[in-house]
């Protein structure tokens, strides 16, 4: 293999890299406050790519871009209220099957709303054809933009979660449900709160990514799959880990395509996440003892 | 009690069969399309282009005063789902014929269905083996993959283009192809260096044409897919720097995919229905009258522009109706009548179908179509 070649599917698994990564976050965060996996994670990014596109037309990008992050916020608070606030003492699993019907919901409702074709916000710098060169290889600007994006999602939870006192409340509610309430912390704005977070975190993944894979209304359980397997692949709840794992899991998929078919790609992926399951269920970075203590 | 129950039977008995004979009759017409899902782009027009024309029909007092009731069903692309409305609309709805499905895939899965439910099926698949082998009750309007494999080829051989990869989407349509592609390619001298399938909800391709270009034989690329997929392998090959020509199927003849690749979609060279170009077609054409009308009245309800596929649609509800109209309200002789039609211009061509050709399309029905200031216009050398 050439090092031009070499370069080329590197920055290739970066691009897939990144794109599973910024979806995986989402999932933590949720994970983080209420031991519940989101399933419809991935609606938030289509619905924040959607968003955008449609004020897209009236409105400037970075307008556009913030508008669609407040509103899917927004959204998902209401999801959190109309279908999980009032569930008294709701069990895990419960949980979980009703984000997968919201989820479901969502879809539909998008489809009603944009309809069925592909759509996609113009690229943030160049075009369609416009790449940077590095190292002999080429890739579009668009992938810094997603990169960049991960980079600051990550670094602003990083300080909300470890310098904040409102991400500590949001931190002590995972650690212990009952602990939090008796200290006064209020669990259940908390937990709409990681919905609002996890759904703008969704919505900007959404509108980064939407030049490159295109926004289509039926986009989330494909993504959601890939970051779900990323966010289990680095240990449940752990935001860098996330990214890590994301760019480890776009590199091989992306040079298992220089030794066999593209047709194995994703079940590369799947693989990858029966292993991780199989041998450390609690992540490559992960802590075994303190995915122990975990409900889920 | 036992009187009541007399009257209603004799009632029912009555409107049995004395009403049916008063009132004009209501034809029903099922509809399997992927209004929704992977290929929703051709489900989506073709849905709305038989309901258009069944309003226009009815409005007019429908054929020989018989109305047509459609009942469309959105199968989604799952051939499954397709199976299952399929029974439904045979066995509790009886429908008189059934129109779609929009793929391939789904399309081979009702073929014997509707065989041995002698249904008539007007299948929008493109894929050849819908009715090669021919069954009896199946037809299809689409032009044949094989023409458009062969087209492709044909100006490849004007290039002088010898050595070329083939990029397939896992869907009917895109293995259908494939396998097209494979048959075909050394009728013309073409070797086909490389072979790439991806999945349809593939949102990057750039690693695969990172390999692809590795290999400089390759003089071009010929893609086979209808999902979004198409328009990202665009986009990553011309971001890649490679320039070498892109050739896609039929199945890129919706404008909105030029959208979606943008610059990357210029020069790309695919074979396709005369809708996309009907403007620049010289007034002899004898489908430029039908093409332009069917393109006018779709944009002009639906504020979208017109696709061959919603034409697919479109030819396989006139057909039909032609049918009913020569032959009236039975499914035999319709069938017959829709096995010997000659002549009928439809937006896929003009279609002469016959006991042995039940697509009734020739090669002259696709002309090749490229991509220009984010336009499609003809080919020319």
């Amino acid at each position: 293999m050439s090092f031009d070649l070499f370069c080329q599917y590197f920055l290739a698994g970066i691009t897939y890299g990144s794109i599973y990564a910024v979806v995986a976050i989402g999932f933590n965060i949720i994970y983080n406050t209420t031991g519940i996996i989101n399933f419809a994670q991935g609606e938030f990014v289509m619905l924040g790519g959607m968003i955008a596109i449609s004020l897209n037309q009236i409105l400037p990008l970075p307008l556009a871009i913030g508008l669609a992050i407040i509103a899917t916020m927004i959204i998902g608070a209401l999801i959190e209220m109309i279908f999980i606030r009032w569930l008294d003492q709701p069990s895990v699993l419960r949980m979980i099957i009703i984000t997968i019907g919201v989820s479901i919901l969502v879809r539909e409702v998008a489809l009603h709303v944009w309809g069925e074709s592909v759509r996609s916000l113009p690229y943030f710098t160049g075009n369609e054809i416009s790449s940077v060169k590095i190292l002999g290889a080429s890739v579009s600007p668009q992938v810094f933009w997603v990169l960049s994006a991960c980079l600051l999602i990550v670094a602003g939870l990083s300080i909300f979660f470890k310098r904040m006192s409102l991400g500590h409340e949001m931190r002590a509610c995972s650690a212990n449900r009952m602990a939090a309430t008796l200290c006064g912390i209020n669990v259940k704005n908390m937990v709409t709160l990681s919905f609002m977070l996890s759904a703008g975190i969704g919505a900007m993944a959404g509108c980064v990514v939407s030049p490159i894979t295109y926004t289509l209304y039926d986009m989330g359980p494909g993504l959601a799959i890939k970051g779900f397997t990323v966010a289990i692949i680095g240990g449940l709840g752990n935001s860098m880990a996330a990214v890590a794992a994301g760019l480890i899991l776009g590199l091989i998929e992306s040079f298992s395509v220089s030794v066999m078919p593209l047709v194995f790609q994703d079940v590369i992926a799947i693989i990858i996440l029966l292993l991780i399951l199989f041998v450390r269920p609690h992540g490559i970075f992960g802590n075994k003892e303190a995915a122990g203590l975990k409900e889920f | 009690m036992k009187r009541f129950v007399a009257l209603i039977m004799a009632g029912l008995f009555f409107c049995l069969t004395v009403a049916p004979a008063a009132m004009a009759k209501t034809i029903k017409v099922g509809a399997i399309l992927a209004v929704t899902g992977g290929a929703s782009f051709l489900g989506g027009p073709e849905s709305r282009t038989i309901e258009m024309l069944a309003d226009e029909l009815n409005a007019a007092g429908g054929i020989n005063g018989n109305k047509i009731e459609l009942i469309i069903k959105d199968s989604g692309a799952n051939p499954e789902k397709a199976i299952s409305f399929a029974k439904q609309l045979i066995e509790e709805e009886q429908v008189f014929a059934i129109i779609g499905p929009s793929t391939s895939g789904e399309t081979m899965k009702l073929k014997k269905i509707c065989e041995s439910n002698k249904t008539i099926l007007l299948s929008c698949g493109a894929a050849e083996v819908i009715v090669n082998p021919v069954a009896r009750y199946v037809f299809k309007t689409p032009q044949k993959d094989s023409f458009a494999a062969k087209k492709i080829f044909m100006v490849m051989n004007e290039l002088g283009i010898t050595k070329v990869a083939v990029m397939a989407g896992n869907t009917g349509f895109g293995k259908a192809g494939k396998s097209q592609l494979l048959k075909i390619a050394p009728e013309f001298g073409i070797e086909v260096v490389a072979t790439e399938v991806y999945d349809k909800k593939s949102t990057d391709l750039s690693a695969v044409v990172a390999k692809l270009r590795s290999n400089k034989d390759i003089q071009a690329v010929v893609n086979w897919s209808i999902v979004p997929a198409q328009a990202i392998l665009a986009k990553n090959m011309r971001q890649a720097g490679w320039d070498v020509p892109l050739f896609q199927s039929h199945g890129f003849g919706n404008i909105k995919y030029v959208e979606a690749a943008g610059a990357a979609a210029e020069g790309i060279i695919f074979p396709a229905g005369r809708l996309l170009v009907s403007d620049a077609l010289p007034d002899s054409n004898p489908q430029k009258a039908v093409l332009n009308q069917y393109k006018h009245a779709y944009e002009e309800r639906f504020k979208e522009p017109a696709s061959t596929f919603g034409g697919h649609g479109y030819d396989a509800f006139k057909i039909l109706c032609r049918a009913i109209d020569e032959a009236g309200a039975d499914r035999e002789k319709v069938r017959d009548a829709i096995e010997n039609m000659k002549g009928f211009v439809g937006t896929g061509g003009v279609f002469n179908f016959s006991p042995a050709d039940h697509n009734g399309l020739g090669i002259d029905a696709f002309t090749m179509v490229t991509v220009k200031d984010g336009k499609f216009t003809l080919y020319k050398k």
